[in-house]
């Protein structure tokens, strides 16, 4: 028997077992968000958000759901993802991953396929959670769910390299934490870029998460401190920078194969 | 001769500079039992891990039923069952989930039949909803079993499959190989436990520092190599081997009481009448005498000392 053009099973095999993975931990996975989103409301909502009523005409609180989302969005898919492909090294057992007949794409389409899941089922819990404190109103709802896939696919691919490259599960946790999530605070995830002074505002222009911020707000409310066609081609371009990186990845048998 | 896999001039030398692999050629045939035979290091683990996909070669090629295992990776791994040598499982998953899930990751659309009966064959399906880490080292060792058996391979892979396992789980295995021999699986063993090889391979390669030394029929190997050896025991010491007994080149032992005659168990003529009445006729007198045949161990060990004795040399 042949396995055909494309392992469709093996793909399907590799997305159910990550799912059953989050599955096992499905409370804390989703209590996390919920009672981080309800604190970050409580805290930029109800204590900063009463000195800062309105941002471009937009209630604070409301201001900064996409932000938030975002956050979620980017540590949840580097998290889901690195670890996914990092633990079957780390135990060995990636040894049937390799000796099965999984392509490079299908492996990824398994891995990157069932962590962006799980980050945008955060992201969505998420904008639930927010819309409990706040009304939400959402402009543009079609593309701002095709702007979370985008970007939730973008970052674990992202992730998926991360979970490579790492030799242990410290490793694992340093881009996170140093890279992403400071530049996430400093990307206007709670402000608008355009309260800062210069030289900052200037400076704030060549963090990449502005953009993805930006146009992930312009799906919210039509309004953005940069132009949404930069944005996407700003998110696009990392999309694509992974995917060619992972392409290498397969090529070469980088941490993979000796 | 009908090859299931051919390996034409394979090598491989690691990053840090070891040769793990001389180039290699071996034709393994179809629904043979196959022991690759080697001390630690040899070479064994890195040959399967190149032909299952686990390591890049730095030259030659692999085919599987004619499939090469690079350009046509998705044909040949298909056709491969692997169990290598460490226990690599998932810590939480079911004894069912983990062997389905190497069905699926093999192409294979779900067969809970199929999966059952392997689960019985291998006395796991009364663990099936146990999660890994709560089994024995041998219960793990058959759901690694189970799960290179999970997608119906027509070639199983045995790295070290009785290291460290007990003898009831040895014996188990065993059996279970020669069934599926029966069923007309190609079985490729690594092994440094030559009895494993004796007991159960039809034929034997002998590897060591990346080169195969020998590949043999295991029966020819034994019947070539395999000495007898007939020692006497003399009721009077003897100061030299009698001229009258120079035909068998025979040897004696350091107080001249034992003589001891190699020769080939086999063969049409062992000789061993025609020495006894030479000896008669000497009137030399012995006492007792005792037979003794040469294992596949004690082969294999001739064959790599040989092989170092000879690189001393070079």
């Amino acid at each position: 028997m042949s396995v055909g053009a494309f392992n469709h099973r093996g793909v399907l095999a590799v997305y159910r077992f990550e799912m059953h993975r989050f599955r096992r931990t499905l409370w804390t996975g989703l209590a996390v968000p919920v009672i981080t989103t309800s604190l970050y409301f409580v805290v930029f909502g109800a204590a900063i958000g009463s000195r800062m009523t309105e941002i471009d005409g937009i209630a604070y609180g409301s201001f900064i759901v996409p932000g938030l989302m975002m956050l979620s969005l980017f540590t949840e898919s580097i998290f889901n993802a690195s670890f996914g492909i990092h633990m079957p090294r780390f135990t060995g057992t990636i040894y049937e991953l390799l000796s099965a007949p999984m392509s490079a794409f299908e492996t990824v389409l398994g891995y990157v396929g069932a962590a962006a899941t799980k980050a945008t089922i955060v992201a969505l819990v998420i904008l639930a959670t927010a819309n409990l404190f706040v009304d939400v109103q959402i402009a543009h709802p079609f593309l701002m769910l095709a702007y979370l896939l985008l970007v939730a696919a973008t970052f674990c691919l992202f992730g998926f390299i991360i979970g490579i490259w790492a030799k242990g599960f410290e490793q694992l946790q340093v881009i996170p934490l140093l890279v992403v999530t400071p530049l996430t605070f400093l990307g206007g995830a709670f402000y608008s870029i355009d309260m800062l002074a210069e030289p900052w505002r200037t400076i704030t222009l060549f963090n990449p998460v502005v953009y993805l911020i930006n146009g992930f707000r312009w799906t919210f409310f039509g309004t953005a401190d940069v132009p949404v066609g930069y944005a996407l081609a700003a998110t696009f371009a990392f999309f694509l920078l992974c995917l060619a990186v992972i392409a290498w990845i397969f090529r070469t048998g980088y941490r993979l194969k000796a | 001769m009908d090859s299931v896999l051919s390996i034409r001039g394979l090598s491989k030398t690691y990053k840090s500079g070891t040769v793990a692999l001389k180039p290699v050629d071996l034709e393994i045939r179809r629904g043979e039992i196959f022991a690759l035979l080697g001390p630690n290091g040899a070479g064994k683990t890195t040959l399967i891990s190149i032909v299952c996909g686990l390591v890049n070669p730095s030259g030659g090629t692999v085919t599987i039923d004619g499939h090469d295992i690079v350009r046509d990776y998705r044909a040949a791994r298909t056709k491969i069952g692997l169990v290598p040598q460490e226990l690599h499982t998932d810590a939480f998953e079911p004894v069912w989930s983990t062997v389905s899930f190497s069905r699926g990751l093999f192409g294979r659309p779900g067969d809970d039949a199929y999966i059952e009966k392997v689960l019985r064959d291998l006395s796991l399906w009364d663990k099936r909803r146990t999660i890994m880490k709560e089994l024995s080292g041998g219960m793990k060792r058959r759901v690694m079993i189970a799960k290179a058996l999970a997608h119906e391979p027509e070639i199983l892979f045995l790295d070290e499959p009785t290291a460290g396992v007990d003898v009831e789980l040895r014996r188990d295995m065993w059996n279970l190989v020669r069934q599926l021999r029966e069923r007309g699986v190609t079985i490729i063993l690594t092994t440094h436990y030559i009895e494993e090889a004796e007991e159960m391979a039809d034929r034997v390669g002998v590897i060591n520092k990346g080169e195969l030394i020998l590949v043999e029929e295991k029966d020819a190997l034994m019947r070539k190599l395999g000495k007898k050896e007939l020692t006497l025991q003399l009721a009077e010491p003897l100061a030299a081997v009698p001229p009258e007994l120079a035909d068998w080149n025979l040897t004696l032992n350091g107080d001249g009481t034992e003589l001891h005659y190699v020769f080939d168990p086999k063969g049409e003529r062992t000789g061993i009448p025609s020495l006894l009445t030479a000896m008669r006729d000497s009137g030399i007198q012995f006492k007792d005498l005792n037979t003794h045949q040469s294992s596949l161990e004690e082969i294999f060990v001739s064959l790599v000392s040989d092989r170092r004795l000879g690189e001393a040399r070079s």
